[in-house]
């Protein structure tokens, strides 16, 4: 029976605090992407381990959230290829990336305000429901059974993010810093592999930053899941992350540990511009 | 080993009682948490499974007898479990507050010498290890919250529930020496050690014996009729002795499920889903309620806002009467018969208000068709429709309709429909918020105690309710007033000594036993009642030589629901002058509802028409100040409003939120001379400390407002000699 379970992977090397950083999770080959006449990405590469805190950073307008979009399926790159767990990705849905194990949040808040928080991260367990709709509607037997073992690893959600006062109020009455922890619970209960956030901290005051950074470490500690997030706050990004890549005007500019992208010129001028003479 | 009122078979400590109810209650529920939205329970039995697997593990960790055992965290039944196995193996738990920053929490470590420390979560086990340094003596932390713990070094970390499994795994080789521990506790076995908030200098550990916490809780659960079936829910900090004695004192006695709630801020949530039968909170809470309620309120529609109102007015004066809880009737299910006289009564209630309106109404119809303009005439004199009967039926019948309409559901939505006992206590409570309650039907009462009384010293009997007194001493305590006016108790809770402290031990508690509180206070001599006037230091005479008392006049502020906290200066000097902190949920409720935009509290607090709302509620102050005979010195002449919230972690309020009133003055010494040099306003500079124990700075500019006083309506009694 074990021959059916794929061993652990071996982790390649280990982080100062002592977290494994595992074998290549997704690899991108040489990605562009075009919309028309606009380039929004060109000839990226770029790979993602398992177990890291991979950050994208660039100014705005550098093609970070289409990068995302590359990833997550919902864009098809107009060339280069995506590796995914060693085996080329062929172009697909995006549920059927979603059930491969990627999950999500948006840059803009995107629940279904109308309901509780319960249920919206009951909706991130979609991907793993497997009763049909009928015996779903008729509530026998192992439809039970298995709304009960979701609403089970749906309460673990909520209790890791502490939002249990907030279980029963629609969502639409939250205040944004809420919204955005109710985001990350329903990307959390599809239990992915690989985390995609969308600017988790934007618009944010410090607290509120430093709890949803304290949550992004710690789902990546207890759950040993892979993360890739945009964000502009280049303090979060250089605290957070295990990796940073560095796009800008949809090139990649820099790519590697914080300290050494934080020191190189070509990031240094992107940022803060540089005077063409 | 017997002592004197303790027969060989009373249980004298509390692993003791918890072998008893195990026996007398085993497959009764004895704790509940909410966990993953659902309530888990553990009966007697598998709690005392649970303390003694515990204890067994703290036994292999070395536990020695008299060794000190933190304990900071929320309150969760492992926290309790872990205190009660602490005493199994003759340690002494020591609770903590779990919002104290690393300082303080060093200080009480090291002062203890805490070998062990049970923390509830990765927050406090990091405070833990940053003040490591300053409390040398802690050898092994524990943490029954494993999230976040994984990177740790656990060379001397431990969580708790392995701990169980330890100790389940040597119980052999262990229980003897267990049992030996448990067996040799006596009356004067210290139960629990409590550290004192202290408004003034470092806090003190009160060392409470196994007699002062058992014989207090018997005398209170015998004082209000407390079994086995009460439900309570444990949300006050687990360091204030009110939690210990009613969380693990009175449970432990009585018998009675401990309900711990989800997180703290599903407090209300948790407190209506269990529905308390017996509860306790200080006014702060009962305020909060209170606000939310008449928020709440003002957004509802015209027809229940109306019905509010006419039955909120109502019940102010039949509240007393027709809607408290009979006295203990036995606690079954109701019989049949009865069930059938409750519906007997609520039919025969309705159909004569039923008969009594057809009857008005058809009489009434032929007398305006034959006489139209004496009729007219007439119903105007007569007055109410339903004056048939006597009036003490028609409140009665009123009342039971505004308890179906008003008052049931919303003692249903605020968790208190099943309320049998409820006590305030910490602080002096407004009349208007203690009379809303009463009205409702809900038995809230008021005592009055402290940490080296094991709590209770007076409390008010059923029927003798009242919101400006304290009530009658307590079973067992004797209670005299000093000569200075200093109120002193004397009773089987008072406290065996300040640990390491004899000096202050000596200057509270005399040879015979007599415990001086530091409040003043005086009995009324028509009820035998105990009144509060304030601490006693804090009372003093004013420049002329009229009587001082600023906590009175700081309680009459705080009963405006606007004014959160207020601190009132005036000891020798010629005016009284005070701070005034307004309160973020009232005014800026006030604020929306008035289309007053502000970006902050700063701005907010700085608001001229807040300042004007806040005028307006000092001088209303004054106008009743000026009716007292003793204090009508007191007038607030001056005021500002603070453009910061008066908090603990600033120093300014102790963790039970008490103004430390010589901090705040010399803190804020530029604003106080401002207040007394007739300036209109005063630039400042504050630090700050922000939860993290960060600290800022904020930087404002004050504006000191006048207020009206008024002519003392009584002589004074200095000008007349």
């Amino acid at each position: 029976m074990n021959r059916m379970v794929p061993p652990p992977p071996t982790p390649s090397h280990v982080t100062e605090d002592g977290r494994a950083i595992g074998p290549v999770l997704m690899e991108l080959r040489n990605i562009t992407l075009r919309f028309g006449g606009v380039v929004a990405i060109k000839d990226i590469s770029f790979d993602i381990r398992e177990g890291e805190i991979r950050a994208i950073i660039g100014p705005n307008g550098a093609g970070k959230s289409s990068m995302l979009n590359v990833i997550s399926g919902f864009y098809r790159p107009t060339e280069g290829e995506v590796w995914f767990e060693g085996a080329r990705r062929p172009p697909m849905r995006p549920y059927k990336v979603a059930r491969q194990g990627i999950a999500r949040t948006f840059q803009n808040i995107a629940l279904f305000s109308g309901m509780s928080t319960l249920d919206n991260i009951m909706t991130g367990r979609i991907t793993r429901m497997r009763s049909s709709l009928l015996s779903q509607a008729l509530w026998w037997g192992p439809a039970e059974r298995e709304e009960s073992a979701h609403r089970e690893a749906v309460e673990k959600i909520i209790d890791f993010l502490e939002i249990q006062h907030i279980r029963k109020t629609p969502v639409g009455r939250l205040p944004y810093g809420l919204q955005k922890r109710v985001e990350l619970g329903r990307a959390l209960a599809a239990e992915p592999r690989l985390l995609l956030l969308d600017e988790p901290m934007a618009g944010m005051n410090v607290e509120e930053k430093e709890d949803m950074s304290r949550f992004i470490l710690d789902v990546n500690d207890e759950f040993g899941t892979t993360i890739v997030l945009i964000e502009h706050d280049m303090g979060v990004v250089m605290d957070l992350s295990d990796r940073v890549v560095v796009m800008d005007y949809g090139r990649k500019i820099g790519d590697g540990p914080p300290e050494e992208v934080r020191a190189s010129k070509d990031v240094i001028d992107a940022y803060l511009g540089v005077a063409h003479d | 080993m017997a002592a004197p009122g303790a027969s060989a078979h009373d249980p004298c400590s509390i692993p003791a009682l918890l072998a008893r109810n195990v026996a007398l209650y085993g497959d009764r529920p004895a704790y509940r948490e909410k966990e993953f939205g659902i309530w888990q329970a553990w009966t007697w039995a598998e709690a005392a499974d649970e303390i003694r697997a515990m204890a067994l593990g703290f036994l292999a960790l070395g536990m020695a007898r008299g060794d000190h055992v933190a304990v900071i965290g929320r309150n969760r039944p492992a926290h309790y479990w872990a205190m009660v196995a602490a005493q199994m193996c003759g340690a002494v738990p020591v609770p903590l507050y779990q919002d104290a920053v690393a300082e303080e929490m060093a200080y009480v470590l090291d002062h203890c010498g805490a070998r062990f420390v049970v923390c509830g979560d990765q927050e406090q086990v990091d405070k833990v290890i940053e003040i490591r340094d300053r409390a040398p003596g802690v050898e092994h932390v524990l943490y029954n919250d494993k999230r976040g713990m994984r990177k740790y070094d656990h060379s001397h970390l431990n969580w708790l529930h392995d701990i169980g499994d330890e100790g389940r795994a040597a119980h052999r080789r262990l229980e003897p020496e267990l049992d030996a521990r448990i067996a040799e506790q006596t009356w004067d076995t210290t139960c629990v050690m409590l550290y004192t908030s202290g408004t003034t200098g470092k806090p003190k550990g009160v060392v409470l014996s196994n007699r002062n916490i058992i014989e207090t809780a018997k005398a209170s659960v015998a004082f209000d009729h407390l079994g086995q079936d009460e439900e309570v829910l444990a949300y006050l900090p687990m360091a204030w002795v009110g939690d210990f004695i009613f969380s693990i004192g009175q449970a432990m006695v009585a018998g009675f499920c401990v309900n711990c709630p989800e997180s703290p801020d599903t407090m209300m949530t948790d407190l209506r889903e269990i529905g308390p039968t017996y509860f306790f909170a200080p006014p702060r809470i009962f305020e909060t309620m209170l606000t939310s309620v008449m928020i709440r309120m003002e957004d509802a529609g015209d027809l229940k806002h109306a019905l509010f109102r006419h039955f909120m007015d109502f019940a102010k004066g039949t509240g007393e009467r027709f809607g408290m809880p009979r006295y203990r009737r036995k606690q079954s299910r109701p019989t049949l018969r009865r069930r059938v006289r409750w519906v007997y009564r609520y039919a025969m209630g309705i159909g004569f208000a039923i008969e009594t309106l057809a009857e008005n109404a058809v009489r009434g119809f032929f007398v305006r068709l034959r006489h139209p303009l004496e009729a007219r005439k007439h119903y105007q004199a007569r007055g109410p429709l339903l004056n048939l009967y006597p009036k003490p039926l028609r409140d009665y019948f009123d009342y039971r309709t505004g308890e179906v309409l008003i008052y049931g559901p919303l003692k249903n939505t605020l968790g208190l429909s099943r309320i049998r006992v409820a006590y305030t206590a910490g602080e002096a409570i407004g009349p208007e918020i203690f009379d809303f309650y009463r009205s409702l039907g809900i038995n809230l009462k008021q005592l009055y105690g402290q940490t080296e009384a094991s709590v209770f010293i007076t409390q008010q009997p059923d029927g003798q309710v009242r919101s400006d007194t304290v009530g009658v001493p307590s079973p067992g305590v004797e209670v005299k007033i000093g000569e200075s006016g200093e109120v002193f108790y004397r009773s089987p809770g008072t406290f065996v000594e300040y640990y390491k402290n004899p000096e202050s031990t000596a200057s509270t508690k005399d040879a015979e036993g007599w415990v001086a509180t530091g409040d003043a206070g005086f009995f009324e001599e028509a009820s035998g009642h105990l009144r509060i006037i304030d601490r006693a230091k804090d009372v003093g005479r004013m420049a002329d030589g009229a009587l001082f008392a600023p906590k009175y006049v700081e309680n009459k502020l705080k009963f405006f629901p606007d004014i959160l906290e207020a601190v009132v200066f005036g000891a020798g000097r010629e005016m009284c002058t005070a701070f005034i902190n307004i309160d973020l949920t009232a005014v800026g409720n006030w604020a929306e509802r008035n289309n007053i935009a502000y970006a902050s509290y700063q701005e907010l607090a700085g608001h001229p028409r807040v300042l004007e709302t806040i005028k307006s509620h000092v001088e209303e102050v004054n106008r009743s100040l000026a009716g007292d005979e003793m204090l009508s010195g007191c007038q607030v002449r001056r005021f500002l409003v603070l453009h910061k919230e008066l908090d603990a972690d600033d120093g300014e309020l102790t963790r039970t939120r008490k103004v430390r009133r010589r901090i705040i003055e010399e803190k804020f010494a530029d604003l106080v001379a401002a207040l007394y040099d007739g300036s209109a306003e005063k630039y400042t500079e504050t630090e700050v400390t922000y939860e993290d124990g960060r600290k800022g700075r904020i930087r404002a500019t004050l504006k000191i407002r006048d207020a009206r006083s008024f002519p003392a309506e009584f002589p004074r009694k200095v000008a007349a000699e």
